[in-house]
C-alpha cells in the first residue's frame, strides 16, 4: 500500500476535495478546454494576463483526484509567475511525472506531491492533461485532448 | 443439458460436463492463476474482454505450428488443411448459433466491423435522404457512429429510443419511432454499460410487422444467453470472438441469405472475387463475397475451439451461477454506503455498474488494480448513456462465468478500503 499512500497524499486528497481556484474568469486573456476521452475528464482552464505575467488563473470541469488536485496545484503555484516562469515550471513537472525524475520534486514546491504518480503509467495523463490545457491556451488553441 | 439443448430439442452430447464448479472451471484459465501486484488476480473487467481456456490457446499454437497455410488458394497439402479447418471453424460457429447455412456466417474483425459492414454496405444502397434509421439510448459507440456516418452521407436521421431512470428501453416509445421512413433498427442485445437485457425479440416482432429489418448486437450477450438466430429472427447479428472466451482479432456477422445476397460488397481484394479484368469484376458469392483479404484464419480456428469448448459447458447451470454472483454482487455492493449503481433494470446480465459518493471511478480502479483486482473505470464507450445518468464515469465490474463469489467478496473488501483512503 505504500505507494498508493504515496500517490493519494493528504494533500492530494484535500487539493482533489477543495479545490483551489476553482471558477471561471470574466474575460480571461486566454482559455482552452482539456479533454481525457479515455476517461471522461474535462477541464476548463482560464488565464489572465498582465504583460509577461500571470495576473489570474483558474479553472473548472470534472474529473479524478489526481487530475483536480494537479489542477488546483497548477493553479495556485503559477499565480504571480512569469510565462517564461511557468514554462520553466511546467518543464520541471512534466520530467518528474512523465520522466520519473524525482529530484525536480525539489525545486517544485507543493507541486512535489505529485511526485507519486510517476509510478502509476496510467494516472500520468491525469495530472498532465490540465498542464497541456493551458499549453494550449497560451498558444491561442482552444481544446486539447491527451490522444 | 448443453447450450445447444438449451436452445432446441437436440439430445446432449455424452461427455458434456455434468454440473458447473466455476473453482473447476478457473483451471482451464492460466492467466486466473496469476498475480498482480503480489495479489491473486480478480479479473472483473469480462465485459471490455474476457480470458481465453487452455484449449483455445492450444487451437492456435497448433494451428500456427501444424496447419498454416492461406485458405481457398493453394492446391497443395496444407492450403487443404487451413481451408478445412477455417471452414470447419464457420459450421460450428452456425450450428452454435443455430443459423440455417454456412455462408450466413461472414467472420470479421469483431463486433465493430460486423456493424460497419451492414451500415456500409446495407445502409449506403438503402438509405435515402429523410429516411430514418432507429439504434438506442444505450448502444456502445460501435453501434453510433457507424449509422452517424452513413446517415450524414445520406441525409438521413438517426432515431433514439429513450430509456427509464433503471436503465430498460420504453418499448413504447420505441413503437412510436417505427415509420414508414425507417429503414433500419439495430439495437444492443445486453448493455456494455448497464447490463440490461433487451426484449430483442418484442423489437425485431415489431419492427418486423413494417417490414423493418433489425440488427442485433449480441457483443455481450453471447457470453451469457444461448443465442438462436432463427428463434430470434433477427436480420443481422453481430458479435466478436474476444467477448466470448475466444481469440482477439475475429469476429461475426450473421446475415439472413436472402438480406446478404442482395448487399454489395464493402470491401474490395482478393478472395471476394470471381474474376478480375480491368473492365470488369464479378464478386465472389456468400459468405466470400464479405470476407476480402486473407481473413484472420488462426482467429477463426480459435474461435472453432472455443464454441467446442463452451458447447460442452452445463449452460443451465452456468447461467445458474452468473445470475447468483449477479444477485450476490448486487446486495454486497448497495450495503456500501455512498454506493450507487447504475443500471438496475429487472433482467440484467453480467454489469455491476456504479459510482461511489466523492471519489472519482478512476481513483477506485487505481486503489482496486493495487489489490490485484481489475476493473473498468471510464465512460464504457457509452458517453450518452453516462450523460442520460448525469455521472462522467462508473466503475464497472463485469462478471464471467468462472468469477466466484470469493471475487465479489475481494471487490467488496476494496471498495472499503477505499473509501478509507478518502474518509
Amino acid at each position: 500500500m505504500s505507494d498508493l499512500q504515496d500517490l493519494y497524499q493528504e494533500v492530494i486528497l484535500d487539493h482533489g476535495r477543495n479545490p483551489r481556484n476553482f471558477r471561471r474568469i470574466d474575460r480571461p486573456t486566454a482559455e482552452a478546454e482539456g479533454l481525457n476521452p479515455l476517461c471522461g475528464d474535462h477541464f476548463h482552464v482560464y488565464l489572465k494576463l498582465d504583460g509577461e505575467r500571470i495576473a489570474d488563473v483558474s479553472f473548472e470541469g470534472a474529473g479524478c483526484a489526481i487530475s483536480k488536485a494537479s489542477a488546483s496545484l497548477m493553479t495556485s503555484s503559477l499565480k504571480g509567475k512569469t510565462l517564461a516562469e511557468a514554462r520553466e515550471t511546467f518543464e520541471r513537472f512534466h520530467k518528474m511525472v512523465v520522466e520519473g525524475d524525482r529530484e525536480q520534486a525539489k525545486s517544485l514546491g507543493k507541486l512535489a506531491v505529485l511526485k507519486g504518480v510517476c509510478d502509476f503509467p496510467t494516472r500520468v495523463k491525469c495530472a498532465s492533461l490540465v498542464w497541456h490545457t493551458l499549453q494550449s491556451a497560451l498558444k491561442g488553441e482552444t481544446q486539447t485532448t491527451t490522444e | 443439458m448443453t447450450r445447444a439443448h438449451s436452445r432446441g430439442g437436440e439430445q446432449p452430447c455424452q461427455d458434456c460436463l455434468v454440473g458447473f464448479g466455476a473453482d473447476k472451471i478457473r483451471e482451464d484459465f492460466p492467466i486466473l492463476w496469476t498475480k498482480v501486484h503480489g495479489k491473486p488476480l480478480v479479473y472483473l473487467d469480462n465485459a471490455a474482454t474476457t480470458q481465453k481456456p487452455q484449449v483455445v490457446l492450444d487451437a492456435l499454437t497448433r494451428y500456427y505450428t501444424e496447419e498454416n497455410s492461406n485458405v481457398h488458394r493453394g492446391v497443395h497439402f496444407l492450403s487443404q488443411v487451413a481451408t478445412q479447418a477455417y471452414e470447419s471453424s464457420r459450421t460450428r460457429v452456425r450450428q452454435f448459433l443455430n443459423a440455417a447455412h454456412d455462408r450466413e456466417i461472414i467472420f470479421t474483425r469483431g463486433t465493430t466491423e460486423g456493424i460497419n459492414l451492414v451500415a456500409q454496405s446495407y445502409g449506403r444502397t438503402h438509405l435515402r435522404a429523410g429516411d430514418e434509421v432507429i439504434i438506442s439510448a444505450m448502444e456502445h459507440h460501435s453501434n453510433i457512429v457507424p449509422w452517424q456516418m452513413v446517415c450524414e452521407e445520406k441525409r438521413a436521421h438517426l432515431k433514439v429510443i429513450p430509456i427509464n431512470d433503471a436503465g430498460e428501453l420504453l418499448l413504447d416509445e420505441y413503437e412510436r419511432l417505427l415509420s414508414d421512413r425507417t429503414r433500419l433498427v439495430s439495437v444492443v442485445q445486453v448493455s456494455n454499460a448497464l447490463g440490461t437485457v433487451n426484449p430483442v425479440s418484442d423489437i425485431i416482432g415489431l419492427a418486423h410487422s413494417r417490414g423493418i429489418p433489425v440488427l442485433v448486437d449480441g457483443a455481450q450477450a453471447i457470453p451469457h444467453l444461448p443465442v438462436d438466430v432463427r428463434a430470434l429472427d433477427c436480420d443481422f447479428y453481430a458479435f466478436s470472438g474476444h467477448k466470448l472466451f475466444g481469440p482477439t482479432g475475429i469476429g461475426v456477422l450473421y446475415g439472413k441469405a436472402a438480406r446478404l445476397e442482395q448487399m454489395p460488397p464493402w470491401q474490395g481484394g482478393g478472395d471476394m472475387i470471381l474474376s478480375v479484368t480491368f473492365e470488369r469484376t464479378l464478386y465472389n458469392s456468400l459468405p466470400y463475397k464479405f470476407e476480402a483479404g486473407t481473413p484472420d484464419m488462426a482467429g477463426a480456428v480459435g474461435l472453432g475451439a472455443t464454441v467446442d469448448w463452451l458447447e460442452r459447458l452445463d449452460w443451465a447451470a452456468v447461467h445458474a451461477h452468473e445470475q447468483d454472483l449477479l444477485e450476490y454482487g448486487t446486495r454486497r455492493l448497495q450495503e456500501i454506503p455512498g454506493l450507487r449503481l447504475v443500471g438496475t433494470a429487472p433482467e440484467k446480465a453480467g454489469v455491476l455498474s456504479f459510482v461511489l459518493d466523492g471519489v472519482h471511478p478512476h481513483d477506485v480502479g487505481t486503489i482496486l488494480d493495487r489489490e490485484g483486482i481489475a476493473v473498468r473505470a471510464g465512460h464504457h464507450c457509452a458517453q450518452p448513456v453516462m450523460k442520460r445518468f448525469g455521472v462522467p464515469a462508473t466503475v464497472r465490474a463485469s462478471l464471467a462465468l468462472y468469477n466466484t463469489r470469493g471475487e465479489i467478496d475481494a471487490l467488496v473488501a476494496g471498495l472499503h478500503r477505499v473509501r478509507e483512503m478518502f474518509r
